[in-house]
């Protein structure tokens, strides 16, 4: 084992192979009910990963890696699979309404190309003519109800009702960022992926790739209750909101920055991260000089707010990668912010002792 | 089905507002009980019914939810014998006055739901637009004295329609959201009684859906099923409820669920035997969330697989909803049927697409 | 008992940072019961009794958290942005003074408003610590400030900031010191989490696996000039819940202790509460369902800086508590 040891104290690093994994997962399509194609994309990498993988009632993919050593710490990490999307609900012919699923702002919605069913068929949501419309009537918001996704009438035939659609939008590498539909939360599956990959040897690394996080936290409620950890960390995706104000002045409202680094939780809707877990991730960050960032503390959230109300309680943290625009046809985040995640959070698990508990929380 | 209907009529004519559902359980209990090889009832008032498997030891279970909590109004004040109130479950203000309702006070109160005139109200309530609950009052008829010695603070006021045949297939009256289901439950049960089957099955009347979705939560909990279905009832097409995706045509068959609450494996099983049957039925697609028990259900422990059955209702959270009997007895045959397919290679066929 | 509350309700404990608190509670409880511990979420867990035949394990809680501010943003020169933790409401806010967990001060100022008339949204206020600029400023990103106010004795009444929720925390102590004899085993509960949605209750009550649970928190009245219509009262004795917005009350319970305060001559008052909710919410969902209530301490200015509770109230609530708790419960 010492060998081993000594070349695993470095942290994984972000090459072509994780950013190829990110692209596959960011292109498949898995709105929140419907992870079926990121769960096979996930279930293939890990298989030689874990010591105990299952899918549980509601496609949550539960992988456990053993500890190597005694006494091991019961750690929980979290990484939502699903992603905001549509689902098609009456039309024929080719042309469908839609309802959203998860938190999407019905402006992102005209014009945009989409993916449609399994099968990933192309579709489009189209918008009025400008020609045909009044001022007036362009300065309001187009109701989802009134908008259609057109699939051609030829490819009518191969989809229904109830079939699911997402942002067609293709993965792309540019210059230090990272552009994609899903990559909330891809880049956090891409991450658990490889952490799974170098789990520590003192730790029992419970890995959860949930679902409909985007709808409710529903996948993370249940894993943590069957899996009952010591501790948990949420590895998901936020928005870095640090665009220029209109006015030019200072902004005090962006949530995160992007190059920041992991951006670490305080506080969110769900969640009052535990202060030991939020002082251990300062430390190891401070320790091996990785960059870091304090999440505005505010709205939004992660399946922490489910796993630290499972049972008789579980201290939490969530650590999320920055990203412009969430929840819209294209997120932009940065290799490395991602890279500095993922280090901040293996060195964080290397670290991770029981002693961790001894204190009560604050 | 006249039997059933007699049953439906007599438990939409008895008060069982969420958290005090103890009325109708008890006649829900009565009718249950021959059909049944056990009942209880759990820590916050769920009706628990348990009809054995002919399978050996241990048992698969699969349990069926069916709320039998009602809306209806709580008393919150009383100022010169009038009594103010508030809402248990979602109401419309609009369908209020003039309401024939009973306070359940010290004893049963007949009363109405009255309107005071504009000039009584705050200006943001003029005549000609609907006045909000909190000013509207229920007049017992009773002078103040008396209503004093009768009525107190968060005594309970119920909706008193009786149920109305309006067809010799469509029943009106109020709570059949979702006593509707109940008799679905219950024609499932008497059907059982004739078909083998190798599966537990635990019938449950789960407590303040309206609510917390308070039975949901807690049944599943302590019973632990396999398999869990919620039968709740679901938009009919009708008067304010035109044509859309989300409204299905009166007496024209149930509706099965479709969307995350449901794992897929079951919708296709139910629509496969639904077909199987010749029976009419319609998707119930849901994109977020079901409104159903099933919400709770699925995220009860370690999860449970979920399926959510409706059966289409018109003027939901009125005192006239209207369902038609066919649906119900469909319903209930769908159920006795799927339970009847249920074996030991069920849960091991219950799988995700994706896996191989 | 007045000592006591004082030192309570100027404690310093927001959600999720309840430790001080704690250990004060700790000090009071630590000769009084059988068992101590805490959990994973910060709830102090008190046990007293063990169960006889006759008995229940029953669960009382009271959340030691109080509502505060966290920061949010420190600019350029200095100024401290925030938002809440918990029901703040901004019009309580404008020249407050506010205490940092780290022992910094501060006071709220706000942005230019049109009209004197309109009430400052939460992100037009910012906290001045009297900091020169961004380097010398005292608090940075994710630091808790509570509302820094003395309690005042007005003899009937006392006001404080945070007599939600310490006055039941006060309540459950002297109860626990003056229960003698009970059947129970009886869980004093000081709950962390609650104004954020009774988090620390959902997983104390995971734990205990109570048979009967109690909520004991304030609530609103309606006996202030043109305020909300409500059947509560300051004076009018304990509230015994029968719903609020979250909750429905178990009807068992609510009889089990309205004919306990009336055979114990206690006054009480019927509570309908129509917004806001307490721990017996997620008690009365825990595992397979728990029979739950809520014992309620009338509370004016509720989510102020200054709420008043009647001092009787607050005597006649451990009175009903240690009445209800003495003996056989057989709820029907």
């Amino acid at each position: 084992m010492t060998p081993k040891k000594a070349a695993t104290s470095q942290s994984p690093k972000i090459g072509k192979a994780q950013i190829a994994l990110l692209e596959r997962l960011s292109n498949a399509v898995g709105v929140s009910g419907a992870e079926g194609e990121v769960r096979k994309i996930v279930m293939a990498e890990i298989k030689d990963l874990a010591d105990d993988i299952k899918v549980d009632a509601l496609g949550n993919v539960l992988a456990i890696k053993h500890a190597r050593t005694e006494p091991a710490l019961k750690v929980m990490l979290a990484a939502h699979m699903d992603e905001v999307g549509f689902m098609l609900v009456e039309g024929e012919d080719g042309l469908y309404e839609f309802e959203t699923v998860g938190g999407i702002d019905a402006r992102q919605l005209p014009g945009k190309p989409v993916l449609v069913g399994k099968d990933h068929l192309p579709g489009v949501i189209g918008a009025k003519p400008i020609h045909h419309t009044t001022a007036d009537e362009r300065r309001n918001v187009i109701p989802v109800d009134v908008l259609r996704i057109d699939v051609g009438n030829e490819n009518g035939k191969k989809i229904h009702p109830g079939d699911r659609a997402t942002f067609a939008t293709r993965f792309q590498q540019i210059g230090p960022s990272l552009v994609g539909k899903a990559l909330d939360n891809r880049l956090g599956v891409t991450t658990l992926i490889e952490l799974l990959r170098h789990a520590p040897a003192h730790i029992e690394l419970q890995a959860a790739f949930t679902v409909q996080e985007e709808v409710g936290l529903r996948g993370a409620r249940v894993a943590a209750y069957a899996l009952n950890p010591q501790l948990a960390i949420a590895l998901d995706s936020t928005p870095a909101g640090d665009l220029p104000s209109w006015d030019g002045e200072e902004s005090p409202r962006y949530n995160t920055k992007l190059d920041g680094g992991p951006a670490i939780y305080v506080a969110d809707k769900g969640t009052l991260s535990d202060p030991r877990l939020i002082q251990h991730l300062l430390r190891t960050a401070e320790t091996y000089g990785i960059p870091c960032q304090m999440r505005q503390p505010g709205g939004g959230g992660t399946d922490a707010g489910a796993i630290h109300k499972a049972r008789a309680g579980v201290p939490v943290v969530s650590v999320s990668i920055p990203g412009r625009y969430a929840h819209t046809a294209a997120l932009i985040a940065r290799l490395d912010d991602w890279q500095h995640t993922l280090a901040l959070i293996f060195h964080a698990l290397q670290d991770l002792t029981p002693a961790i508990l001894d204190t009560d929380r604050s | 089905m006249a039997e059933l209907k007699e049953f439906l009529k007599k438990i939409l004519s008895l008060p069982g507002l969420s958290a005090y559902e103890e009325p109708v359980r008890e006649v829900i209990a009565e009718v249950w009980q021959p059909l049944v090889d056990e009942i209880s009832v759990s820590r916050i008032g769920s009706l628990h019914g348990l009809k054995r498997g002919e399978g050996p030891d241990p048992r698969r279970r699969i349990l069926l939810s069916a709320h039998m909590d009602g809306i209806g109004m709580m008393v919150t004040g009383i100022e010169d014998g009038l009594l103010r109130f508030t809402e248990i479950g979602g109401i419309d203000a609009r369908i209020l006055p003039g309401t024939l309702v009973t306070v359940h006070g010290r004893r049963e109160l007949p009363a109405y739901i009255v309107q005071p005139p504009a000039w009584l109200l705050p200006d943001d309530q003029a005549s000609g637009r609907t006045v909000d609950m909190k000013y509207l009052f229920v007049d017992t008829g009773l002078r103040a004295a008396e209503v004093a010695d009768l009525v107190r603070i968060g005594d309970l006021i119920s909706f008193a329609q009786s149920p109305i045949d309006l067809t010799s297939d469509w029943v009106a009256g109020h709570s059949l959201d979702n006593r509707a289901s109940v008799a679905a439950v219950t024609a499932c049960l008497q059907e059982l009684q004739r078909i083998r089957h190798s599966w537990d099955v635990w019938a449950v009347a789960s407590v303040q859906e309206e609510e917390v979705l308070g039975g949901a939560y807690t049944s599943p909990f302590e019973i632990r099923p396999d398999l869990a279905v919620a039968i709740d009832v679901t938009f009919a097409r009708g008067p304010g409820s035109p044509a859309g995706y989300n409204t299905f045509p009166l007496g024209k068959g149930a509706t099965i669920g479709w969307g995350p609450n449901i794992h897929p494996a079951l919708y296709e099983s139910f629509k496969t035997l639904a077909d199987k049957l010749d029976m009419p039925w319609h998707d119930d697609l849901m994109p977020r969330m079901s409104g159903t028990d099933a919400m709770a259900i699925q995220v009860v422990a370690e999860g449970i697989p979920c399926m959510v059955l409706g059966i289409p209702l018109r003027y939901m959270h009125t005192a006239v909803e209207v369902v038609s009997m066919k649906d119900i007895t469909r319903t209930g045959h769908l159920l006795a049927q799927f339970i009847a397919e249920l074996n030991v290679d069920t849960m091991k066929n219950l799988r995700w697409d994706d896996e191989s | 008992m007045k000592s006591l509350i004082k030192k309570l309700v100027e404690a310093v404990g927001p959600s999720g940072y309840e430790g001080a608190v704690r250990d004060l509670v700790k000090a009071e409880v630590a000769k009084l019961a059988d068992d101590v511990r805490v959990d994973a979420l910060g709830n102090l867990i008190v046990r007293k009794g063990k169960q006889r035949s006759d008995g229940l394990r029953i669960m009382l809680s009271a959340h030691l958290d109080e509502i505060g501010l966290i920061v949010t943003h420190v600019d350029e020169n200095g100024f401290v942005r925030f938002t809440s933790i918990g029901g703040v409401y901004p019009r309580t806010l404008f020249g407050g003074r506010v205490q940092f967990l780290n022992g910094a001060a501060g006071v709220i100022g706000g942005e230019k408003v049109d009209s004197a008339e309109k009430v400052h949204a939460l992100e037009k206020l910012f906290i001045d610590v009297g900091a020169a600029g961004k380097a010398d400023c005292p608090v940075k990103v994710g630091d808790l400030a509570i509302f820094e106010r003395p309690m005042i004795d007005l003899g009937k009444r006392l006001v404080a900031k945070s007599m939600d929720d310490r006055i039941a925390v006060a309540v459950l102590i002297e109860t626990l010191r003056k229960l003698e004899n009970s059947p129970h085993e009886i869980y004093f509960v000081f709950s962390t989490q609650e104004e954020v949605g009774s988090r620390g209750a959902t997983t104390a009550a995971y734990g205990i696996d109570p048979d009967l649970g109690l909520a004991v928190d304030v609530t609103a009245t309606g006996d202030t000039p043109k305020g909300t219509r409500m059947a509560v009262k300051l004076g009018g004795g304990p509230a015994v819940k029968v719903r609020d917005a979250g909750m429905l009350s178990d009807p068992r319970v609510v009889r089990w202790m309205s004919d306990t305060a009336e055979t114990a001559k206690i006054p009480y008052q019927l509570e309908v509460l129509e917004g806001g909710t307490t721990d017996a919410r997620p008690i009365q969902l825990t595992r397979a369902g728990v029979p739950v209530g809520c014992l309620s301490i009338p509370c004016r200015y509720i989510h102020s800086p200054s709420e008043m509770v009647d001092y009787s109230d607050v005597q006649n609530s451990v009175r009903l508590l240690v009445a209800l708790l003495s003996n056989p419960i057989h709820l029907k």
